[in-house]
């Protein structure tokens, strides 16, 4: 049944896969911003002198951490309607799980990149008066971010890849759209070495640019 | 809310053997994973770091070839797309006559996969150590093969001991990835549940429970490897 | 809890008093209907003919309509005829916790009805009875799961049919290769391409996948009912005013012959050819369930 590889079938359904590949997109971006603000909150949490503080932010990222995230998208996809009280879209739930999971990788990426921080920094941000927000402000996150650049790009090329895995609760990404037009048109060949493709160039195209920015960043 | 908690749902038959069941393939799909993983990536990481171009090449084009496609869509292709790419009395051979089809899929893939991420920490391994133990072998008369085997390899696999601890943490977590092409690992025994009886949030516990339980395990046991291989005066790569 | 309990005591004690007034019990479903001014109705988007979304935009089905009843009897009961109703998608993920949070007053999906699940939910009375049968190609030979022996049959994970096969296999000592699919297009595919020799599922969904294939003409559904699958329109627990009202519904229905005109509109032919007349069990559930006043 797949004699001859139909190209057909993906130009046909081009309008559809573009539509899912703009879901993944989102989802994608709206979770990386989300993931960082509250991955970077967290990381403050973890390295505050405080100690429930930065106990409560290190047990957030380890229990995230020791989960599937399989599992964390079936807990949301069942836990956010029982919250909110109204039927909430399966997309919602996702970016919920999304948002909630990358933070504490984005929590561990961003402590080692304050930590990276040369501690005579701190130190001069706090000779010249600088309160503890306004040194973080100033003088600790642009640096730890600049530090972090590569290596969160390469969490967002991680995570890009990671979205596919809305497929189990069947949000319309562009795995599932493809999926869709496999099985209605009987073309699975087609559609999974399609999705495989598009999936490799584009993170292709990011390792290398995160390898380029990684040289220049070094010199 | 409304919801009625009953635990008693985990205890009782058949929803527990479930839970152990899917347990038990979670473990069994990690742990032949990861033979495949760590011996395949051991070696593409030493190709990557070897003079020949072809070689090295070879090894460069598999890891970016698997670390850039999703896992899942990985599961699919070798599950779906695979078998019908081959001779067809092959295919049907593979489909039809492997033993347990789905987990044996699930564990190859698994394994091709991670095996992309542990020959990247091996490479980073060897490199770490310093160009002038390997000019020392070599002006010792060792062969490069011996280089590699006496100087470069046992040193660089203490080093990375923590990312490959990471490594096996991440196998562990993504062979739940398998329950899309049919394995009944620990979460789809927890969806399972869930749609029989509707106390979805006492099996998705049990299930949480279960993976924290296993990964705990590790770390621990790790610790305490990792404190008997470190090489004083050397710095443990950290896991990227 | 004391509450609840001399709730159920005075509702015992007017049950042999000669039946409960409808009006002797405070129905908290129905007081948030009354309140809300509308009804919200949990329904699938893709469970044909049950309750799907149809070229309008708006969802119709089997289910849709008996609920469409029952939902006439909480207008009267109510006093309110220009009640709304309010449609709310729900899938086999999310339907549990939207009842249990108390988003939707009733489910109409094709939901089986089992005793476990009744600790967190209601059930109306049974409207459809369906069971694990095999759908295979017609030129297979396999009419029953005992002509699967050293064959390989397809199962859709988590589902009572992938129960079913594996009892059954097991009492008569069969010996059937299995492979587990995530969902119904899966399972049918496995059939297609030669993955599998049959695709164990409810009958009414094995009969939908057929008139969808490409050569309906090849396949057919075969074989015992080797499971009970009784669906039934699901309703909040621990409201037993309103869940008498949707029985009486149903009752009155399958007493005067209404719901076999529904069922026949749906599938037998169905406006998607489906072509299941309506089985012998299920026309006997009827006249049982068509309790009198």
């Amino acid at each position: 049944m797949f004699e001859g590889f139909d190209t057909g079938v993906i130009l046909k359904n081009l309008h559809f896969l573009i539509e899912g590949m703009q879901t993944t997109l989102l989802l994608t971006v709206v979770a990386m911003i989300g993931g960082l603000v509250l991955g970077t909150l967290l990381a403050l949490s973890r390295l505050s002198p405080f100690k429930p503080l930065s106990f409560i932010a290190g047990s957030y990222v380890n229990f995230f951490r020791s989960m599937p995230l399989i599992l964390v998208i079936f807990w949301f996809y069942f836990l956010v309607p029982h919250i909110v009280g109204r039927p909430v879209g399966g997309f919602y739930s996702v970016l919920v799980a999304f948002v909630l999971f990358e933070a504490a990788y984005y929590c561990e990426i961003m402590r080692a990149g304050i930590q990276s921080v040369r501690k005579g920094q701190v130190y001069a941000g706090q000779a010249v008066g600088l309160t503890y927000v306004q040194n973080m402000r100033y003088v600790v996150l642009p640096q730890a971010f600049r530090n972090m650049v590569p290596i969160l790009l390469t969490q967002a090329i991680i995570l890009f890849q990671d979205t596919s895995l809305v497929y189990v609760v069947g949000v319309k990404d562009f795995l599932v759209s493809a999926d869709l037009v496999a099985n209605r048109e009987n073309r699975i060949l087609e559609m999974f070495t399609t999705v495989a493709v598009v999936y490799l160039l584009i993170c292709l195209a990011g390792s290398i640019f995160v390898r380029r920015l990684q040289r220049k960043f070094a010199t | 809310m409304k919801y009625n908690w009953d635990w008693t749902v985990l205890i009782s038959e058949p929803y527990m053997d479930w839970l152990i069941s899917g347990f038990g393939w979670t473990i069994a799909v990690s742990l032949l994973a990861w033979i495949l993983a760590f011996s395949l990536g051991s070696i593409l990481g030493i190709l990557r770091t070897v003079d020949n171009k072809i070689l090295r090449g070879f090894a460069t084009g598999y890891v970016e070839l698997f670390r850039n496609i999703p896992l899942l869509v990985q599961m699919f292709l070798w599950y779906f797309v695979f078998p019908e790419l081959l001779p067809h009395d092959a295919g049907m051979w593979v489909k039809r006559d492997l033993p347990m089809p789905e987990f044996t899929t699930a564990a190859v893939c698994l394994g091709l996969y991670t095996a992309s991420r542990v020959a990247e920490q091996v490479r980073a391994g060897i490199n770490s150590i310093s160009i002038g133990q390997s000019h020392a072998g070599l002006a010792m008369g060792l062969t490069p093969a011996q280089v590699y085997r006496y100087v470069l390899l046992p040193v660089s696999y203490r080093i990375i001991v923590p990312p490959l601890t990471s490594e096996f943490l991440t196998i562990f977590k993504n062979s739940s990835v398998a329950l899309t092409i049919g394995v009944l690992e620990t979460t789809a025994q927890a969806r399972q549940i869930e749609e029989y009886t509707f106390q979805g949030f006492e099996a998705f516990t049990a299930a949480t429970l279960l993976y924290i339980l296993v990964t705990s395990t590790v770390m621990l046991l790790m610790r305490l490897i990792e404190g008997r291989v470190r090489i004083p005066g050397m710095i443990s790569l950290g896991a990227k | 809890m004391y509450k609840r309990i001399s709730l159920i005591a005075i509702a015992c004690v007017l049950l042999l008093a000669g039946g409960i007034p409808s009006y002797a019990q405070e129905s908290s479903v129905l007081s948030r209907i009354k309140e809300r001014g509308t009804v919200n109705m949990g329904h699938r988007e893709s469970s044909v003919p049950f309750s799907y979304i149809g070229d309008d935009g708006k969802p119709q089905g089997y289910s849709i309509d008996l609920c469409m009843k029952f939902i006439d009897a909480i207008k009267a009961e109510v006093g309110m005829p220009e009640l709304k109703i309010n449609f709310v998608p729900v899938t086999s993920q999310t339907r549990i916790a939207l009842m249990a949070n108390g988003t939707i007053d009733l489910e109409c999906g094709s939901t089986t009805n089992n005793l476990t699940r009744q600790k967190q939910v209601d059930y109306l009375p049974v409207t459809f009875i369906t069971g694990t049968k095999l759908a295979s190609k017609k030129d297979s030979g396999i009419t029953e799961i005992e002509d699967l022996e050293g064959k390989t049959v397809a199962l859709s994970l988590g589902t009572t049919n992938e129960k079913a096969i594996k009892r059954v296999a097991e009492e008569n000592g069969i010996n059937i290769k299995t492979v587990m699919v995530k969902d119904h297009p899966q399972g049918w595919l496995s059939v297609e391409t030669g993955r599998a020799d049959a695709y164990a599922s409810d009958h009414v969904l094995l009969y939908g996948l057929i008139s969808k294939a490409k050569n309906p003409d090849d396949y057919h559904v075969t074989g015992r009912f080797l499971s009970y699958d009784p669906y039934g329109i699901m309703v909040p627990r621990d409201d037993s005013t309103y869940r008498r009202l949707g029985t009486v519904t149903l009752a009155d229905l399958m007493r005067s012959g209404e719901a076999k005109q529904i069922y026949d509109k749906w599938f037998n032919p169905g406006p998607t050819n489906i072509n299941m007349p309506m089985s012998d069990t299920l026309e006997t559930a009827f006249e049982i369930q068509a309790l009198p006043h």
